[in-house]
């Protein structure tokens, strides 16, 4: 708990340092939300209708910008290489760099939700189910993409080959997200999705932390 | 003695050329290891085997007299390996890089500040390591072997860019982890000039 508690701060401290990393993604979410209503027209009732889909497009779009860099100056510097032969330490690395990338990416969606509200012309019903599938599918979308950026951190240009292998395992998550937000906007029970996304979270979170320790390990040896 | 470390008919193989085969050592607490060679000799192929890294194409490693293969996490709790890259992330500072490593080995270092002030840091602990020069890279990641426990260090280049003053403060820091009885296996272009006692020194040669 000590060792996870230093490797947490040490991910903090970095993303202090290299703050792009984190607000990168956030301002593109914001920009490609504002300049649909730009792009579309303000219609309300336009927006309002097409506003599940384009949250969570942008959504996906924003963390798989985030994650491109996620373990290339690690893997430069040789921490990964350090890590792999001391083996004790590699998989409180792993989970502590998923939780950060969860923190500096996911959460700020969540805290800038009620401005996307504002944008779409969201009710208040819709935004709270906006905030919970937020809160259920971003920690999805790192562990996806953390997943990703470790397959193809040797790569020299990965960016790409991160998108090819990264955005089909997305596209189940983008269904069921959008599918509650629109459930909910034309008052239909939507308790059914959320449980699909949960299930998502529970799976990933038993099987992608494992997953990473080997790509890691794989593109090390 | 026992045995620790050894090899037994070791061969590697990258990219369709044999770098070494047929290579045996042993080595036990109190030794040193010193390979040598000339640049793509396989010197760093040959401590990434050793680390477990890599898997040998041919013949095996054995550590406490069995195959490293069936026992790779026991032998990863008595390792320090430092690679060819010095494992120093260059935003961070030298405590932060500290922190991380000792949080990672277990090993609470009592005064950061004092270790690196006597590796000649003194005044440079709190700015992004980006910032300090190549020799000054190189102690901070240097800096784990004097907090270390682990018995086996394996060392990819330690002398690299480091200056005279402190390749002999380092040389001294190995005859005291051997005088405990640890092992050390390492690479380097330069002569040890401490007076080792006992030095087992691999001369890789290099092959087409």
């Amino acid at each position: 708990m000590v060792m996870w508690r230093a490797l947490v701060q040490r991910e903090l401290q970095l993303l202090g340092r290299q703050k792009a990393d984190w607000l990168n993604p956030l301002v593109f979410f914001l920009l490609v939300l504002s300049l649909f209503p730009l792009g579309i027209g303000p219609e309300p009732g336009m927006l309002k209708q097409i506003a599940p889909g384009l949250v969570w497009i942008a959504a996906l779009l924003s963390v798989l910008l985030s994650a491109e860099r996620l373990f290339k100056d690690d893997y430069r510097y040789g921490v990964i290489e350090q890590l792999v032969a001391g083996r004790q330490g590699l998989f409180s690395y792993v989970t502590a760099k998923i939780c950060c990338h969860w923190l500096s990416t996911g959460v700020p969606l969540v805290l800038v939700s009620p401005l996307i509200a504002v944008l779409l012309g969201l009710d208040w019903q819709s935004w709270q189910v906006l905030v919970v599938t937020l809160l259920l599918g971003t920690p999805v979308l790192s562990l996806l993409s953390v997943l990703g950026a470790a397959l193809t951190m040797a790569a020299d240009k990965g960016g790409i080959l991160q998108a090819l292998i990264i955005l089909p395992l997305y596209i189940p998550l983008l269904i069921f997200a959008s599918g509650a937000m629109e459930a909910a906007a034309t008052a239909l029970p939507y308790t059914g999705q959320l449980a699909v996304l949960l299930a998502f979270l529970l799976f990933a979170l038993a099987l992608v932390p494992l997953a990473v320790r080997q790509a890691l390990r794989m593109n090390v040896g | 003695m026992s045995i620790i470390l050894a090899a037994e008919a070791l061969s590697c193989v990258r990219q369709d050329r044999v770098l070494f085969e047929n290579l045996n050592f042993q080595l036990s607490a109190g030794q040193v290891l010193y390979i040598q060679g000339k640049n793509g000799a396989g010197k760093s192929s040959l401590l990434r085997l050793l680390a477990g890294l890599t898997l040998p194409e041919d013949g095996q490693i054995l550590f406490r007299g069995k195959p490293l293969s069936g026992q790779s996490e026991e032998f990863a709790e008595q390792l320090l390996f430092i690679g060819h890259h010095s494992g120093i992330h260059p935003q961070l500072t030298a405590l932060q890089n500290l922190a991380f490593w000792s949080a990672l080995s277990e090993q609470a270092v009592a005064d950061p500040y004092q270790l690196l002030g006597s590796l000649g840091l003194a005044g440079l602990e709190d700015i992004p390591c980006f910032m300090l020069s190549a020799g000054q890279q190189r102690r901070v990641s240097l800096a784990r072997l004097w907090f270390s426990t682990k018995p086996v260090w394996i060392l990819d280049e330690p002398f690299t860019s480091l200056d005279q003053q402190l390749i002999a403060t380092l040389e001294q820091h190995f005859l005291q982890h051997l005088a405990k009885g640890g092992l050390i296996v390492l690479t380097s272009h330069q002569s040890l000039s401490a007076d080792y006692p006992a030095l087992q020194a691999i001369e890789l040669e290099y092959r087409w």
